[in-house]
């Protein structure tokens, strides 16, 4: 049986509910938080300042450094050994990847922007829910960089295309209430600068065929837009703008 | 075509305008025909020479010639100090930009670690290295008075339209006020007062991008000035 209703009752194309606030840590240069079903995130923005390491220091532009961390009560399982795993390094790195490219440092030589993504409460596509509001929040320190990225994660749960997978549908075979078709699922996390096709994160998890990988990144693209009207609003209301 | 009304807050990646007949200024870029915002800012519109600027409303101070500034002495060179901006980059002082007779190696006698002083930028080369003097008008070490942090991007608002906003706190006040361009602000006066050009100073802050300010804290003040006169006498 193809995947006909999704677990919780959302439609294909449908996210789950998105909450987006600016400038929730006092002490920081520009902070964001970022909600989107149970997966909470909080980023902070510190700088640009003066690099201390100065074996990394660039003499022709700032440069940025991402640090992602769950909190050890974090998980829907047991607890998270607090500090650094290869997977939390991992998802540093494609972040800091992510805002490499976005952002534009050539104002601040030898300096540092430090992003710090903790996690309170996570179900399933952490990583796009940090860079969502790791965005925002670089947004709000005055970084100056190309836009604002919405980042997502499609996949293919039981031969269908679906948009913003829960932890459920991640491990579909476990969790499916009918007789399932395919044991794959395939989870791929996508971050898009809204109305062009220009793709600034891509990972994947499982098997997919070209054909709904090429339907998956179309539905990405739009999801990522509406990610961006989110952002857009968060940002305006500090300001008490009304639209 | 713009799409925004002067004064509105844009947000990077946000199409702005369109059409090729836009010179755009800070804060913008261009991607074929559309032209978009690269940080949070009001967007600002010269209408007479089709010309859109945008003015930040966060980040850190970006130091220029001929700003003056408040820094603090971070450490000592065989001819000069070594300021901290609290900015990104830090400034130097030169001992012959100094008004008086510094005695040679007792530099520490002159300006110690963590006292404060107000300079003027006199030099910002391409990589970022500041050169400051004390050679000037209204440049000394800060000895006395109350000190507060602000962000940089909203000094203009507490400086105001040649310098109203300034000139309203330092009359109803009665206090010394000097405004430092990277965001802190000096104040001397009678210890009660200097708590309310502080109070009006973060209410400039918190309410910097609206208008009819200089209104608003003015009758603030009068209310707080009245208050401290009738508990005075």
């Amino acid at each position: 049986m193809v995947y006909k209703k999704r677990l919780d009752g959302r439609k294909f194309d449908e996210l789950r509910d998105i909450e987006a606030k600016v400038g929730v840590i006092k002490n920081a240069d520009g902070s964001a938080f970022f909600k989107i079903g149970n997966t909470h995130a909080y980023a902070s923005v510190y700088g640009p300042k003066k690099l201390y390491t100065r074996s990394m220091q660039d003499p022709k532009s700032g440069i940025i450094t991402c640090k992602y961390n769950m909190m050890p009560f974090s998980g829907a399982g047991g607890r998270v050994r607090p500090g650094g795993n290869r997977r939390s390094k991992e998802i540093s790195m494609v972040t800091e990847n992510v805002f490499k490219d976005l952002i534009d440092l050539s104002e601040y030589p030898n300096a540092v922007v430090e992003v710090y993504i903790e996690l309170p409460q996570t179900d399933a596509g952490s990583r796009c829910c940090g860079i969502c509001a790791a965005s925002l929040a670089l947004a709000d320190a005055g970084i100056p960089m190309k836009s604002l990225v919405g980042a997502i994660a499609v996949g293919l749960v039981d031969e269908k295309v679906v948009v913003d997978l829960t932890y459920e549908e991640e491990h579909y075979p476990e969790f499916a209430k009918d007789k399932i078709t395919s044991e794959h699922v395939a989870d791929i996390p996508l971050a898009f600068i809204p109305g062009s096709d220009k793709i600034f994160l891509l990972q994947m998890d499982g098997v997919i065929s070209k054909k709904s990988l090429i339907e998956a990144l179309e539905v990405g693209k739009k999801a990522a837009d509406k990610i961006f009207d989110i952002q857009v609003k968060a940002l305006k209301e500090k300001y008490n703008v009304e639209e | 075509m713009i799409k925004f009304s002067e004064g509105s807050v844009v947000v990077p990646g946000e199409a702005v305008a369109e059409g090729k007949e836009y010179r755009i200024g800070q804060g913008f870029y261009r991607v074929g025909e559309k032209v978009f915002a690269s940080r949070l800012g009001i967007l600002r519109i010269k209408e007479e020479d089709n010309f859109i600027y945008l003015v930040p409303l966060t980040g850190v101070y970006n130091p220029r010639e001929g700003d003056t500034v408040i820094g603090k002495i971070e450490d000592f060179h065989s001819l000069g100090w070594r300021i901290d901006l609290f900015c990104p980059y830090s400034a130097m002082l030169m001992v012959r930009e100094v008004p008086g007779y510094v005695p040679a190696g007792e530099l520490d006698k002159v300006f110690d670690i963590g006292d404060l002083v107000c300079v003027k930028i006199t030099k910002v080369t391409n990589n970022k290295m500041i050169d400051v003097s004390m050679n000037g008008p209204g440049l000394f070490k800060l000895n006395e008075g109350r000190i507060i942090k602000i962000s940089s991007q909203k000094i203009p608002r507490v400086i105001g339209k040649q310098g109203s906003m300034v000139n309203m706190l330092k009359d109803k006040t009665g206090c010394k006020v000097i405004v430092g361009k990277n965001g802190l602000i000096w104040t001397k006066g009678e210890p009660k007062t200097e708590i309310i050009v502080n109070e009006a100073i973060k209410m400039i802050e918190d309410l910097s991008h609206t208008s009819g300010l200089t209104d608003r804290v003015a009758e603030m003040l009068d209310k707080k000035m009245e208050e401290y006169n009738k508990n005075k006498g």
